[in-house]
């Protein structure tokens, strides 16, 4: 009985404080991402005694979206979510779901100054006013990756990478003829870094109504001129062996084959610096911006990114508002921030988070992790670079790896697939439309 | 007469009830929502649904995604089917001839069967993987540049070993015990009569695994057409170009990453009616026609 006692006093005395209000977090982050994430929250519940954050692992990014879903369907949501960037079109068309994060930061008070936020970044998670919806958490973009040691044999410079498309061309066949390298370059993400991205570096639209974010009235309009020269010279390339695919969605043997020193370049987000990096162990790793094509007017413009955000579900007590709103701003400040970035590759959120960064000498001491920032600032967005806003976009992600799997397999041309993809969109688009009015 | 046995006649009822229950509450429940489901159009969260009768099932008929979809279920559940029984009766014929080791044998060609067809799919990603795989790396050798992430022909064949290998065993079993059943003397008869190894399997072993062979055909089918997600889930997720989409996959995709839970619902009713059909034929048609 006596050891009952006590064992109970224990529980009670280490239980964080008794009054403190719970906020839950159900986020995507695994490995070591979770683990630094969780240090994150812990940070925040030692600040103050107030609230308790608990973060919960869900699994995948869809996994993620389709269990709070669910729970909001049995009204057993989590106040916070993470939702990965191709979701917010879903997020955002479902009013009375979620609370907009301006308006969570206004309603409680919390001091909060949206200029203080990255626009390339925030400007993704804005609705057309500028009123910021969610909290941008991890946000990444693309970058070029290349090996240095393969363009020393091929007799290149190891320093300068490739800026245009045609010297991505010139460059592989150099290193091809020389023996350096069986491959010129690979890829991951066919959608969003040679449709998307390629897209916005190109100020080229990806939509109507300014890349979907006017309205859920917004259509597919990718099969433009120069997407189609560029899904044109990727077939050709993939002929010539110039270019080797890496799969669908986010192309998952695209890393091994430039690791294994069989593609000499490789572009894929910059959060895979670090990975990157660990990975290259016989070779040093150049870095540069994407390519763009010289002969198109206003390339290049800037690149968008990719990543998840952190919404407020509605429908959960006053009370945990309050704590939301403290954390979102004790995640937003320059050390949190700069930490996360420096940790993870993300983009930091906040011009205080870069500026600590760079005085800290990290970008210095690190090459390379610096040209995600570089080249999502390069110009101020445009409509077309802002980013995109579509429901059902998960799906019409793998229509876009579908229309190039067919485009590679020689079935359809690069006009007749990006017209295809447009067409299967739209149809997708027509059903969000129709199932949220 | 039966009913006597029951003097209180809400016995049977009390003693059926668990059972009932866990019908109602894990098949007969989730069935009835699927159905109703797949009559409306619904936003991902709930929040506003409307009733759009037939629509869904329209759309179905009308999409070109669907319709190959069923296409591919229909090559990949007789590719399957026909694979590994296949090579399960080849398999139970040489182990049938065997005195000894026949025991060791049959454990060892039983085993595939224990693992999990996630894990099984893993382990064919591997194996198959253009970049990292053992056998790409000798078919190159070899001349054939093996690729499923771009060639659907590649996939299919990909997805078709690996569901195929651990359903091998199991067929393999009810084969070995097929044979050990027909009676030796139906054989020592025949070979009196002057009938070889071929005239025998054809004419003696053949029809009187019938039964068996009818059994497994239609387990094996709805072991392809519904059991096989794992597989392409950890294989080739349904690519490429949806040359490996089979229909249960589909309904998974539709509904979980796609979020069109009525076009889901409406697909899962349509595999629901087949079960039925099969589990009908497999009933009625096949009790009654297979000699025994």
């Amino acid at each position: 009985m006596r050891f009952l006692a006590a064992a109970s006093l224990a529980l009670l005395t280490s239980s964080p404080a008794f009054a403190a209000t719970e906020v839950h977090w159900w986020h995507a982050m695994g490995g070591e991402l979770g683990a630094k994430l969780e240090e994150i929250v812990k940070g925040f519940n030692e600040s103050q005694s107030d609230y308790v954050v608990i973060p919960s692992y869900k699994g995948s990014y869809p996994e993620t979206l389709t269990a709070t879903m669910a729970a909001f369907r049995a009204k057993q949501q989590p106040a916070i979510v993470q939702v990965f960037e191709v979701g917010t079109g879903t997020m955002m068309a479902a009013k009375g779901a979620t609370r907009p994060v301006y308006k969570l930061m206004q309603d409680e008070g919390e001091a909060f100054d949206p200029k203080s936020y990255v626009t390339a970044v925030v400007g993704y998670y804005t609705d057309p006013e500028g009123n910021m919806l969610s909290l941008p958490f991890n946000s990444s973009t693309p970058i070029f990756y290349y090996n240095k040691d393969v363009f020393q044999k091929a007799g290149l410079d190891p320093e300068t990478p490739p800026k245009t498309w045609a010297e991505v061309e010139d460059f592989s066949k150099k290193i091809m003829e020389s023996g350096a390298a069986k491959c010129g370059f690979t890829t991951g993400w066919i959608s969003w870094i040679q449709t998307e991205n390629l897209s916005a570096w190109h100020n080229q639209p990806i939509g109507t109504e300014q890349n979907g974010f006017g309205g859920p009235a917004a259509r597919l309009s990718l099969n433009g001129p120069v997407q189609v020269k560029h899904w044109g010279n990727l077939k050709k390339w993939a002929d010539e062996g110039v270019f080797m695919y890496g799969g669908p969605t986010d192309g998952d043997n695209a890393p091994p084959m430039f690791y294994s020193q069989e593609c000499a370049m490789y572009m894929n987000s910059s959060a895979s610096r670090a990975g990157v990096v660990a990975n290259a162990k016989d070779f040093k790793v150049g870095f540069g911006m994407l390519p763009y094509y010289d002969d198109v007017a206003g390339a290049p413009q800037n690149s968008i990114i990719g990543g998840a955000t952190l919404w407020v579900m509605e429908g959960r007590p006053a009370e945990e508002y309050k704590g939301v709103a403290k954390f979102f701003t004790y995640l937003s400040s320059p050390e949190v921030q700069a930490d996360w970035h420096q940790f993870s590759g993300y983009l930091p959120i906040t011009r205080a988070a870069e500026d600590l960064t760079r005085q800290q000498g990290f970008y210095e001491k690190n090459p390379g992790s610096d040209v995600g920032v570089r080249q999502i600032t390069l110009n101020e967005p445009t409509e077309n670079s802002k980013g995109l806003r579509f429901g059902n976009y998960v799906q019409i992600r793998t229509i876009i790896d579908e229309e190039f799997e067919q485009l590679l397999a020689g079935k359809k041309d690069a006009q007749g697939a990006l017209d295809a993809v447009v067409e299967r969109g739209n149809a997708l688009l027509a059903e969000f439309e129709a199932q949220n009015k | 007469m039966k009913r006597a046995l029951f003097g209180n006649r809400l016995l049977p009822w009390l003693l059926l009830a668990p059972q009932l229950a866990v019908t109602a509450i894990f098949f007969l429940w989730p069935a009835a929502q699927a159905i109703r489901q797949s009559f409306l159009r619904e936003d991902a969260f709930g929040l506003s649904t409307s009733f759009v009768g037939l629509a869904n099932y329209a759309a179905l008929w009308g999409s070109a995604e669907y319709l190959n979809a069923v296409r591919v279920t229909a090559i990949f559940a007789v590719a399957t089917t026909l694979l590994s029984l296949g090579v399960a009766l080849v398999l139970a014929l040489a182990v049938d001839r065997l005195v000894r080791a026949g025991k060791v044998y049959t454990t060892l060609l039983v085993w595939p069967y224990a693992v999990a067809p996630a894990v099984a799919g893993i382990l064919w990603w591997f194996i198959f993987n253009p970049t990292v795989g053992l056998l790409p790396y000798v078919l190159d050798r070899v001349g054939y540049d093996w690729n499923h992430l771009m060639r659907p022909r590649d996939a299919m064949i990909l997805v078709v070993l690996a569901s195929a290998w651990s359903r091998i065993s199991y067929c393999f079993l009810f084969f070995v015990a097929g044979l050990q059943s027909i009676p030796q003397s139906l054989h020592e008869a025949a070979a009196i009569d002057g009938a070889g190894p071929v005239k025998r399997f054809f004419t003696i072993t053949l029809p009187l695994l019938s039964p068996t062979t009818f059994f497994l055909l239609v387990v094996n089918i709805v072991y392809a057409m519904f059991e096989t997600f794992g597989v392409i889930d950890a294989t080739t997720e349904g690519g490429p170009a949806q040359s490996t989409n089979i229909m249960v996959y589909k309904v998974w995709f539709d509904g979980f990453i796609g979020q069109n839970l009525g076009s889901s619902a409406a697909q899962s009713v349509i595999l629901m009616l087949i079960v039925i059909a099969l589990t009908v034929i497999q009933f009625r048609w096949i009790e009654k026609r297979v000699a025994y």
